[in-house]
């Protein structure tokens, strides 16, 4: 299998990608601006989500166990799953039960983390992913690139063939230019499915404990076909969605929408509580809830809970500069940038993912706009950490840390070895202001030069000032 | 195991928490920060604010003075749209002059075929500008999604300034912690964003949301 550097360097030298990625900025980054300048109230809201979700991870066993009894109360029927594959096996059991033949999926990231689509497909039943992104990226055979718009690395010129060799029914002939003509064939043929689907899968975006409800939020509506017109409902979530109550979901929902797409609110927020009840016309008759650790209770435990705050917004892979640069796919898993950073080891372990982790510039920004303020960078730093004493690291990118460590707790050594060390460049830049060549750095000084060191080391400025004062 | 009993005590050896704490937070649900613009002063300014709301979020608003004037005004609509006179809805008012306005009322769950779908909101959200619907018998979740036209009917009395002042009038009609089976916030048409970044309306829900504000008023 490839690697990070394999994968980001393909991405970077792909045209059609790099074009796609330039819609990033002026979409979901400008208008999350906007949404949150329009918020006076936007950071004191952060501060409680952030607190409240500290609550609830503090006391997920208690919300959890309330969750479950009043969704059972209200006739839903509730399944643990300790990992990826139990998940999946609880959700074809059901579907098989009710003999099932045909999925309308809403987007679920648990079930990407499942891999359940693999699953479904191993067994007779077909699966439909509604979601216009995730459809796409079903004909075409691909994971998400982005949680929140799975297929934010493509452009029409992508879509049209897929389209046309999936919908071989229609005219050969139909117009496939404007974005329209794209939603409106997606949705002719989806409302077919929509119509003689036996089953809808979805995610959920929190669950509440006080109601034992499931909350979903959509702009398509896709999730809300699935979820009321098939004759079974399986929603699909991890334990840590659990909020205590009906007003901390909506604190969390105030910030879910601007933080993800910049809108105040998306068109679709759904709250479900059960199958369908007695005299009503529409709705499924059976409900499931499959609640998935996969992990996650060990997380709770460990140095990284606090990534179990997070909510999905997509907002940090939108503010990295390396997803900017290289897109979902390089990171090579299901959740991409710093969030994915720091969940992807956590889940699958250091040893299958630590070349991600260096894929961070500790710019940041991610900790910056996450409505959970959850540490990113550090958390990211601690893995780094952690790959380190795994010996994940490289040997010769070892031996350098090491030389450093060993510099870094010498002081007086250090600045002589700074004081040198910019003696050296000016002597190397022969005058000119900056550097455009250095041994052993051939690749990384193609593309930039290094400015040459201007009169004394920081340190010896420092020093020279504190004598100064009295 | 599928009951969850080891994942619920891995959590316990994690996290000691705090039972009584946790219990009280669910029993008293206390409200986080309100936003200053969902706490209108009074009626007029909420209702205010959910116009400029749902306006913003690509719905169409009408006023209609009493209940029998709702059919005329959702002929109207089907008319200015070029649409068959025929309307989806849960249970038809028979109060409401359906008849007269020259309306086929379908009653019941709806179909892929129907082109558009009729429903009463429980209450409106001025925040921003988001309708609350209920499911049940009368009120079938289906009619909110699947017809191409959405029309709602709401009445400015029940416009709510944040979320939490519909939840709590939501309590009041089917009892702490209790949730009819859907409740559907709408807030504008059906979209997507999902080709390009750029947002295209009538995704898969309706493509229009038309709100129809019923302002029975103290005199009326």
């Amino acid at each position: 299998m490839s690697g990070f550097r394999d994968r980001a360097r393909a991405a970077l030298s792909d045209p059609l990608l790099q074009k796609a990625l330039r819609n990033v900025p002026r979409g979901f980054i400008a208008k999350r601006a906007k949404a949150k300048a329009a918020l006076p109230e936007f950071e004191r809201l952060r501060e409680e989500a952030s607190a409240l979700k500290d609550f609830t991870l503090e006391n997920l066993d208690v919300f959890l166990q309330v969750f479950v009894e009043k969704a059972q109360a209200a006739g839903a029927k509730v399944h643990f799953a300790s990992d990826a594959e139990e998940a999946n096996r609880i959700v074809i059991g059901i579907l098989k039960d009710a003999d099932v033949h045909l999925v309308a999926k809403g987007k679920s990231m648990i079930s990407e983390e499942t891999e359940l689509n693999a699953a479904l497909q191993r067994t007779s039943m077909e699966v439909v992913e509604t979601d216009l992104g995730e459809y796409i990226i079903q004909l075409r055979d691909e994971k998400p690139s982005h949680i929140v718009a799975p297929a934010i690395h493509l452009s029409r010129r992508e879509i049209e063939p897929a389209f046309r060799k999936a919908h071989a029914q229609l005219p050969a002939d139909r117009k496939l230019v404007e974005k329209e003509d794209f939603v409106a064939e997606a949705r002719t043929i989806l409302r077919e499915k929509f119509r003689t689907a036996d089953a809808g899968i979805t995610g959920a975006n929190l669950l509440i404990a006080e109601t034992g409800s499931t909350v979903l939020v959509t702009n398509e509506g896709n999730g809300d076909l699935s979820s009321t017109l098939p004759r079974v409902h399986i929603v699909m979530a991890s334990i840590e969605k659990v909020v205590p109550t009906l007003e901390d979901a909506t604190t969390i929902l105030r910030l879910l929408a601007r933080s993800a797409t910049g809108q105040e609110i998306t068109s679709y927020t759904s709250f479900f509580t059960g199958p369908r009840r007695a005299g009503d016309v529409d709705g499924p008759e059976e409900m499931h809830i499959v609640l998935l650790d996969n992990g996650r209770s060990r997380i709770l435990a460990g140095p990284f809970s606090d990534i179990l705050k997070c909510i999905r917004c997509g907002a940090c892979l939108n503010h990295c500069p390396v997803f900017g640069a290289v897109g979902g796919h390089a990171y090579g898993g299901v959740y991409p940038g710093p969030m994915g950073e720091v969940l992807a080891p956590a889940l699958h372990g250091i040893g299958k993912t630590s070349d991600i982790v260096d894929a961070c510039t500790m710019c940041g920004r991610c900790a910056e706009v996450c409505p959970m303020q959850i540490p990113l960078p550090s958390l990211i730093r601690r893995w780094r950490m952690e790959a380190f004493r795994q010996e994940r690291v490289p040997p010769l990118q070892r031996l350098a840390l090491r030389a450093w460590a060993w510099l870094a707790r010498r002081p007086r050594l250090y600045a002589f070895a700074a004081r040198l060390a910019a003696g050296l460049l000016k002597l190397l830049a022969r005058g000119r202001g900056v550097i455009s060549r250095l041994p052993g750095l051939g690749a990384w000084m193609a593309d930039r030069d290094l400015p040459v060191p201007q009169g004394r080391t920081f340190s010896a400025m420092w020093k020279a000032a504190r004598r100064k004062r009295p | 195991m599928t009951d969850g009993k080891d994942i619920l005590a891995r959590i316990r050896v994690a996290r000691a928490g705090d039972p009584e704490a946790a219990a009280r937070r669910m029993a008293e649900h206390p409200r986080g920060t309100i936003p200053a613009m969902a706490r209108p002063a009074d009626r007029t300014a909420a209702l205010a604010i959910f116009r400029h709301k749902a306006q913003a979020a690509g719905a169409t608003l009408m006023e209609v003075g009493t209940r029998r004037d709702v059919p005329d005004a959702v002929a109207d609509f089907l008319q200015r749209h070029g649409l068959p006179r025929q309307l989806r809805t849960g249970r038809a008012d028979p109060a409401m002059p359906w008849e007269s306005a020259g309306l086929v009322i379908l009653a019941g769950a709806a179909e892929a075929t129907d082109m558009a779908g009729f429903s009463e909101a429980f209450c409106g959200i001025a925040e921003t500008g988001t309708l609350m619907l209920v499911s049940g018998p009368a009120t079938p979740a289906s009619v909110n999604f699947l017809p191409e036209n959405h029309i709602v009917l709401l009445r400015t009395a029940d416009i709510a300034g944040c979320y939490e002042e519909a939840w709590d009038r939501l309590r009041a009609a089917s009892g702490e912690g209790l949730m009819p089976r859907a409740v559907n916030w709408i807030t504008g048409p059906s979209r997507t964003a999902d080709i390009e970044q750029t947002l295209v309306m009538g995704a898969h829900g309706p493509k229009r949301l038309h709100i129809l504000l019923l302002n029975e008023g103290e005199n009326g």
